[in-house]
């Protein structure tokens, strides 16, 4: 109990503070996650798209792996990323390992499963509602995925929302491609999982506290834009 | 159906254009270096606040950065194996020579040293306080079956506290001794746990010194030469991995070595407590 009201005294107190080395930290998280989560979405609204339009052979396997790949360890995406951007690995001479910039292609790796396999999801309900519609507009299909994304963006954007919130609360993906290290590479979860570790238990809270807020701003703003959005443009 | 599907085409385009963009702002940062260099080392050093201490001393007067990235000494090493690494800055003096010998890396310094200690409840169940003798305190705790939080990560810390148990001519293992419990973590993580259930543990005295989650924890053995624990740094071998900052990397090192960083490192304090002694030589 005691803690826990330390780390409610820690959270204000951080807020109130705006300690330079915090404000680091916070702008990092917000960079390398909203980053990871544009380029998970431009990769995977095409490819939910694709994979509720087009009838190929294998893409029920394809479906079932994406679902599947939701579940995907952030410890094991880390080290697979880790192992590719290693200088001993196949992407070694880029020299990304240990930068924001592998943080951001660690956490794609995580959200675009999420991203792609909940929007296949969304956009093959539009499209069993819309098919003879667009079809008799004479809409190929790549223009119809264009469409029907448009048509639905709202629900589209809880599927984006559900990538940023894995990739905001994950931390064995980033801490394993970037680190940790003080100024460069530490984010929230894994400045987090250093206070554990040195047994400020209170601070770590604080800190936690803090990331949770982060969180319900962001979704805040969306839902808030969305409303907008509707009203505005119908 | 009416509007725009045009926009959502380029909605993927714009999306890859931000995140580059995001990406390059969270590349190059007002406060940094122009050169810097990536130094694996040990959750003891990071932790206790020592780099902390330490890398802002050595950039003012070299304008390098050095970027710390803390693992156990084990993972330390693999990580500058594989060339990910300019510097490696560990405990356990055997590794070290070992990873010299295999040519991973060259020009091996002694740059410091500090001491682990056994803590342990202060009921002291196996009444193993004020013995000197680690090898014989282990011993006791076997015999008492009292709990004992091992870090079990093939990390510095790790290796020192196995030596001590082969020394007392035991070998507890996790499956057949059910007080002895791995916890395959950090320093800090491991003596979370040993604070939450009462167990014993080896600590290097740094981390013990700066961790604020004691609970019921107390040194209750000290000062046996078995515990010394030597700090060595290493130049990862630039003939290996030809992108290794060789000059950037050895300024540092012979900075840690130089009456300046051997000052820097004894001037380094918790709550008043000398805690690494340099021994450069």
């Amino acid at each position: 109990m005691t803690e826990l009201r330390g780390a409610f005294a820690q959270a204000l107190a951080l807020i109130g503070g705006a300690d330079p080395s915090l404000v680091e930290i916070v702008l990092l998280t917000v960079q390398v996650s909203f980053s990871a989560v544009l380029l998970a979405t431009a990769i995977a609204l095409p490819l939910g798209g694709a994979l509720a339009l087009y009838r190929f052979p294998g893409r029920r396997g394809l479906v079932v792996l994406l679902n599947a790949l939701m579940g995907l360890p952030p410890v094991v995406a880390g080290l697979a990323v880790y192992l590719l951007l290693s200088r001993s690995g196949a992407l070694g001479a880029w020299g990304l390992l240990f930068t924001p910039g592998a943080m951001i292609a660690a956490q794609c790796v995580l959200v675009t499963p999420i991203v792609a396999a909940l929007s296949r999801q969304v956009l093959e309900d539009l499209w069993a509602e819309y098919a003879e519609q667009l079809r008799s507009l004479g809409a190929g299909r790549a223009r119809a995925i264009a469409t029907l994304v448009w048509e639905g963006r709202h629900a589209l954007l809880t599927a984006v929302l559900a990538g940023f919130g894995r990739a905001i609360a994950e931390v064995g993906a980033v801490l394993i491609v970037g680190g940790n290290i003080a100024h460069h590479t530490r984010v929230m979860t894994t400045a987090i999982a250093l206070e554990t570790s040195k047994g400020d238990l209170a601070l770590a809270l604080g800190l936690g506290m803090l990331l949770i807020g982060m969180s319900i701003v962001v979704n805040a703003s969306a839902y808030l834009l969305k409303e907008y959005a509707q009203v505005r443009y119908g | 159906m009416r509007r725009r599907p045009f926009t959502v085409l380029l909605l993927p385009a714009l999306a890859l254009g931000l995140s580059l963009a995001g990406a390059m702002l969270a590349a190059p940062r007002p406060a940094e270096a122009e050169e810097f260099i990536t130094v694996a080392s040990t959750t003891s050093t990071e932790n206790s606040g020592l780099f902390g201490h330490l890398l802002p001393l050595f950039q003012a007067q070299s304008g390098i950065e050095v970027r710390v990235v803390a693992l156990g000494t084990g993972q330390a090493m693999r990580v500058a194996e594989r060339g990910d690494a300019d510097v490696l800055f560990v405990h356990h003096r055997a590794s070290e020579l070992k990873f010299v010998e295999q040519g991973h890396g060259v020009g091996r310094r002694e740059v410091m040293y500090n001491d682990f200690v056994l803590v342990g409840p202060r009921a002291d169940p196996a009444g193993v306080a004020g013995t000197r003798d680690a090898a014989a305190a282990f011993a006791r705790i076997a015999q008492a079956k009292a709990p004992f939080a091992s870090r079990g990560d093939d990390s510095g810390t790790h290796k020192a506290e196995r030596a001590v148990w082969k020394s007392a001519g035991l070998a507890p293992d996790g499956a057949r001794d059910p007080w002895y419990r791995e916890t395959g973590s950090g320093m800090g993580a491991t003596l979370n746990t040993a604070a939450a259930m009462d167990a014993y543990a080896l600590a290097d005295r740094g981390t013990w010194l700066g961790f604020r989650n004691k609970g019921g924890l107390v040194v209750v053995v000290e000062g046996d030469p078995v515990l010394f624990n030597p700090y060595g740094v290493i130049l990862v071998n630039p003939a290996r991995h030809p992108h290794v900052k060789a000059a950037a990397g050895q300024r540092f090192i012979d900075w840690l070595v130089s009456p300046a960083g051997q000052s820097a490192i004894a001037g380094f304090k918790v709550g008043g407590a000398q805690v690494f002694f340099p021994d450069a030589k």
